[in-house]
């Protein structure tokens, strides 16, 4: 650790620069402690969808029975025409839409642009909310269909319980991170965040989040539904 | 750094943009393709190539210090030991209700549209 680094302020970069994050006397992370807090979160959250998704691949490894193909589970009618993971594709989209939105929110709250910043998040959270409404129906879709999570009627019963805890666990993160959004929405509408003095990181924090949702769905995609 | 917090160019967020639209219009594709190594490969390059994406721009990790870099991108890396392990195992399953139970002989349906 080189003094003239503390007295010029200037952050050495590389492995030099992990040393010395962790070994100076200060804080590691140079962030705001709420940033860190969630990456940390997310760090977290990576291995309880790891676990589900590796879970998922050791029972549809060691069953004897014959796997639904998800292009036909997930197919819709279309005019006459039945088109493989209609749905799902459409899903997809609407989570990379919103994804690109909040993106364009954290950047117009750095530069505190209030009403963009506003209505960039209320524009995520409404497609967040979209996402969970199709998903509803895909459920809806599957369980008037027959599939349970002990059983269903194109296959390995197996199929139903992973189906059920990787979609709803996700679904529910996307429920829960449209609530978030709108909360940190409203507040930076009213205000709030200029009386604190903050320079608007909870809006990149609460990106953070929200695009952790649209990285597990890439995996989710890949995994179940493509594979 | 930590003062300006992540402030970059739009036209950065515009291109990560349109490629998530393109490598998942791509991922969608692999679907009318014929199953086999060429398929699994595409499958796994389009989901890293859009994490990826996802993380180094959207999450802003490509501009963190290494310190952060290791800390979240690191412990992940043990997961595919759980994989291997799990790998191993769910083979192993396979194999004895074969040889105890022999072949399936379920007979499901094909999926109906509505």
């Amino acid at each position: 650790m080189s003094e003239a680094v503390m007295e010029s302020g200037v952050e050495a970069a590389g492995t030099r620069g992990v040393v010395e994050d962790w070994s100076r006397d200060k804080q590691v992370f140079g962030m705001p402690w709420g940033k860190a807090m969630m990456w940390i979160f997310l760090l977290s959250d990576t291995f309880i969808f790891s676990c589900f998704l590796v879970g998922y691949m050791t029972v549809r490894m060691s069953t004897t029975d014959p796997w639904p193909n998800p292009s036909e589970v997930f197919g819709l009618t279309m005019f006459g025409q039945s088109v493989p993971l209609l749905l799902i594709a459409i899903m997809t989209f609407v989570l990379i839409t919103s994804s690109g939105t909040m993106a364009l929110a954290v950047n117009m709250g750095y530069r505190k642009a209030k009403n963009k910043t506003f209505w960039l998040m209320v524009a995520t959270a409404a497609l967040g909310a979209t996402f969970v409404g199709m998903q509803a129906f895909e459920w809806t879709k599957l369980i008037t269909e027959g599939v349970r999570p002990w059983e269903n009627p194109f296959g390995a019963a197996q199929f139903g319980a992973s189906f059920f805890m990787i979609t709803g666990f996700h679904g529910m993160h996307v429920s829960a991170g449209v609530i978030y959004l709108l909360v940190v929405a409203f507040r930076v509408k009213r205000g709030y965040y200029e009386k604190r003095g903050d320079n608007y990181e909870i809006v990149e924090i609460a990106g953070l989040y929200w695009h952790f949702v649209d990285l597990v769905w890439v995996f989710i995609f890949a995994f179940f539904y493509l594979w | 750094m930590a003062d300006e917090g992540q402030q970059h160019p739009l036209r950065v967020y515009w291109i990560m943009w349109g490629a998530l639209f393109g490598l998942s219009a791509l991922s969608y594709w692999t679907d009318f393709w014929d199953d086999g190594p060429l398929r699994t490969a595409a499958i796994l390059a389009f989901m890293m190539l859009k994490a990826g994406g996802i993380v180094m721009i959207f999450m802003h990790m490509g501009w963190e210090r290494l310190a952060l870099k290791i800390a979240i991108l690191g412990p992940p890396v043990a997961i595919l030991v759980l994989i291997w392990l799990m790998a191993l195992e769910g083979a192993y399953v396979e194999d004895t209700r074969l040889e105890y139970y022999g072949e399936s002989t379920m007979e499901p349906e094909t999926p109906g549209h509505h």
